[in-house]
């Protein structure tokens, strides 16, 4: 699944730049590959390129340069509708002078298929969605979710491979959303159909992908499976952007195989994974996420280095207690507590000493 | 909500009598809702007031006496009581009596020294060309003096009293209500037994008139369609800065005098005009044979499209604007080719906008006056040229109005054919 040679890839981006107007590039030499039955999203904040990637995909944008393949086959000069791409769009796009059967109908009518035919596949991609009764309705008489599970049966019903989603989930609540994700997830996992995924939603992305490829600013930072991508960020962006996330910036100490001792403003030392600094004297970040903050030492690992931190604020989050420190003059260091019954209360304005695993804290690019 | 289960609120609801809802107090709940909601009623009237009494003073009141003017004419009976009288007491066919002639000439001499003969000559000449004159001269002769026998007398003074058809005219005209107007504007008379019979073939051009004018608005409907339909989707798809020019060009015309804007086209169209001279210069075409595109129909059309153009492409740009461009997209994505997506998903979606516009240019165009009467020539003219010339030269207000009756009514009838296709609801002026 995580295949990553581009040769047997169903989908595969090679070497692809996208210029609007001639001058800058929105994609900088996008490669992917993507594999038959993979669920990848590509995440990123609005303007890094994500949607115009999905857009050359769809076959609505031209590549400036470079090749996307489809099955093997270079796609860049077919035409949208020769591609049999399933696509969901943002606002749903259903047409709203159609009936939901309509709608339905409509791609396989352009394939030419027969009325019986069409009939029960309209009602197989109804009730795959639970909107078996909705056949007749007007777009406009459905709820936002019922538009949303709509709009996924039409881009299904003509048995495409690949499903394209351009931010589905993004006009529905938060439960409704998160409700869409798992029947959207098992879909993919039901179906074995490929698809892609672009959202803005972190979470949403960590819930459902096989992969993710982060963009920004036209360029994917990191393509890694949820759980590499939250612990083993590669650069500063990837952790910043991928949950919540502590930055300490500082000069590498020392350095030994992928140990770093990490020198901080205020001449503190701790200890953190080296991932992409190369050498002592560089400027670096260090990113740790709040929950693998200890401040018990018996927690910690023996002679890992800790240092000092002021309790700001203990804010009362029912699961976990979100703690706000004061950490080498910086007032929004964070630290997550378990809410157990053992857990000690801290008060504002104590000082406590806190450190982590090294591996958990990992020295990247300065920001 | 009242808990039924609570005692204590179950004491305070009130049962609403045979099922209607009711206030606390037991009131009717819409009569306390119109109640509440009139005083903002009735100041919200007291602004609109001004308007009301501008649009009744100067709209609906001089439309509705010139409608009435189509089949109310007191001309005659007003100024030739007696002879009226005699057509009201005598049914059809039965010859002028000595009565009959007494009658006529009493009234001739009362209305010739009241000087309203010319008011009765012109209505009877509406209907038997010619006989205008016959009324003021026997008017002058009889003031000078008639004697008895009257019918002698008269036909002395000029044969045509005698004519069958002047009878029957008058005793058309003897009553203040008549349906006659409206049965010459559709190239019908009464013959002289009463029956309706179409004119002679030579006279009949108001049937030819309505035909050409709701057959040319048609065409030109069709014409602003298609060449509006492009430049809105051009408007409506372009970026913002270049849509902006496009619209200023699309509404400079707009800001032209009509007058102005007709005449640039005589300029154009003309035999030694600007469009003839470059067809002869590219050699399309040779001197000798430069083409009439003007003071003919083509000329109404060409003006006409273009002026009404703006009022097809700003409903249509309105509509297109508001059209998302993933609804097309999702058409390609599930195999539409672009013309499938067109025709099927896009266009269906531009129909409140092409109602909208459709429906603007053809009743404009239906009534459209000055821009024919410049540059029509005779085969380019319509009803309301028509309705215009009664109006100012043979002053048959009467016939004027009943012409008008018509093109209004035909218009209603369109527009209520159009509710029932299309749904008035869906337009979409802009």
């Amino acid at each position: 699944m995580l295949d990553n040679t581009s040769g047997d890839a169903f989908v595969a981006f090679e070497h692809v730049q996208k210029s609007y107007d001639g001058q800058t590039l929105v994609v900088k030499d996008l490669n992917l590959s993507i594999a038959k039955g993979e669920f990848v999203t590509m995440l990123g904040p609005s303007g890094s390129g994500k949607t115009t990637c999905l857009m050359m995909l769809a076959g609505f944008e031209t590549a400036t340069h470079g090749e996307i393949r489809l099955g093997g086959r270079p796609i860049n000069q077919v035409p949208p509708h020769k591609r049999g791409i399933g696509m969901v769009f943002q606002n749903y796009a259903l047409f709203p002078h159609m009936t939901v059967g309509e709608n339905l109908s409509f791609p396989l009518e352009v394939r030419g298929l027969g009325k019986a035919e069409r009939e029960t596949r309209i009602k197989r991609s109804l009730e795959m969605v639970q909107m078996g009764a909705f056949a007749n309705r007007r777009p406009a008489q459905l709820s936002g979710g019922q538009q949303q599970r709509i709009a996924l049966a039409r881009a299904l019903v003509f048995d495409p491979h690949l499903v394209l989603m351009d931010e589905p989930l993004g006009a529905l609540d938060k439960q409704l959303r998160e409700h869409m994700q798992f029947e959207i997830k098992h879909l993919h996992e039901e179906l074995g159909i490929t698809v892609v995924y672009v959202t803005h939603d972190q979470t949403e992305a960590l819930t459902m992908s096989d992969r993710i490829a982060v963009f920004n600013d036209g360029r994917i930072h990191q393509l890694a499976t949820p759980n590499q991508l939250y612990e083993r960020p590669e650069n500063s962006f990837v952790a910043s952007f991928i949950g919540e996330n502590n930055a300490l910036p500082g000069i590498i100490e020392a350095f030994e195989g992928d140990k770093a001792v990490v020198k901080l403003a205020n001449g503190e030392l701790i200890d953190a994974t080296a991932v992409n600094i190369r050498e002592r004297g560089q400027k670096t970040t260090v990113s740790i996420r709040p929950e693998r903050v200890e401040f018990k030492p018996e927690m910690m690992p023996p002679g890992a280095h800790s240092i000092e931190a002021d309790v700001l604020e203990v804010i009362y989050m029912g699961d976990i207690l979100r703690t706000r420190l004061r950490v080498v003059g910086s007032d929004d260091f964070i630290m997550k507590c378990r809410n157990t019954i053992a857990q000690t209360q801290l008060e504002p304005g104590q000082t406590i000493r806190i450190g982590w695993h090294p591996q958990d804290a990992r020295a990247l690019d300065p920001i | 909500m009242v808990n039924s289960s609570d005692p204590q609120a179950a004491t305070t609801v009130v049962t609403p009598p045979e099922g209607r809802l009711t206030t606390a107090d037991g009131k009717p709940l819409a009569w306390a809702l119109a109640r509440s909601q009139a005083r903002a009623k009735r100041r919200a009237f007291l602004l609109v007031l001004p308007l009301l009494g501008f649009i009744l003073i100067t709209f609906v009141v001089p439309i509705g006496q010139m409608l009435q003017r189509s089949f109310y004419n007191a001309g005659f009976p007003a100024n030739m009581p007696e002879i009226s009288q005699w057509f009201a007491e005598n049914p059809r066919g039965t010859d002028p009596d000595d009565a009959a002639w007494t009658a006529l000439a009493n009234d001739l001499l009362a209305s010739a020294e009241a000087r309203t003969i010319g008011v009765v000559g012109t209505r009877i000449n509406y209907d038997v060309p010619g006989t205008r004159s016959l009324f003021t001269s026997t008017g002058r002769k009889v003031r000078r003096g008639i004697e008895p026998p009257y019918r002698e007398a008269l036909l002395e003074m000029d044969e045509d009293w005698g004519d069958p058809r002047v009878w029957s005219a008058m005793r058309e005209a003897s009553k203040p209500v008549t349906a006659n107007f409206y049965l010459a504007a559709v190239d019908r008379t009464r013959a002289d037994d009463g029956s309706i019979e179409q004119v002679e073939p030579r006279q009949r051009i108001y049937v030819m008139l309505f035909m050409r004018t709701f057959w040319l608005s048609l065409l030109i409907t069709g014409l602003t369609f298609l060449l509006g339909f492009p430049v809105a989707h051009l408007l409506a798809t372009l970026p913002m800065r270049k849509s902006n020019l496009l619209m200023i060009l699309v509404l400079l015309p707009f800001w032209t005098s009509l007058l102005v804007r007709t005449t640039s086209w005589m300029v154009l169209l003309q035999q030694q005009g600007v469009v003839n001279d470059i067809l002869v210069w590219l050699g399309v075409i040779g001197g000798s044979q430069r083409l009439q595109m003007i003071y003919n129909q083509t000329g109404t059309i060409i003006a006409m499209t273009h002026i009404l153009l703006p009022f097809m492409i700003l409903p249509l740009y309105s509509v297109m604007r508001t059209i998302n461009p993933s609804y097309v997209r999702a058409a390609r994505s599930l195999g539409a080719t672009s013309w499938t997506a067109f025709r099927r998903i896009y266009f269906p979606q531009t129909l409140p906008g092409l109602g909208a516009g459709a429906l603007l240019v053809f009743i404009l165009a239906v009534g459209y006056y000055i821009t024919p009467a410049l540059v029509g020539g005779s085969s380019g003219q319509l009803i309301s040229n028509m309705i215009a010339m009664h109006m100012t030269d043979t002053l048959n207000w009467s016939m004027a109005a009943a012409l008008a009756a018509l093109l209004l009514g035909s218009v209603l009838i369109l527009y209520w054919l159009y509710d029932r296709l299309v749904g008035v609801d869906n337009l979409k002026l802009g």
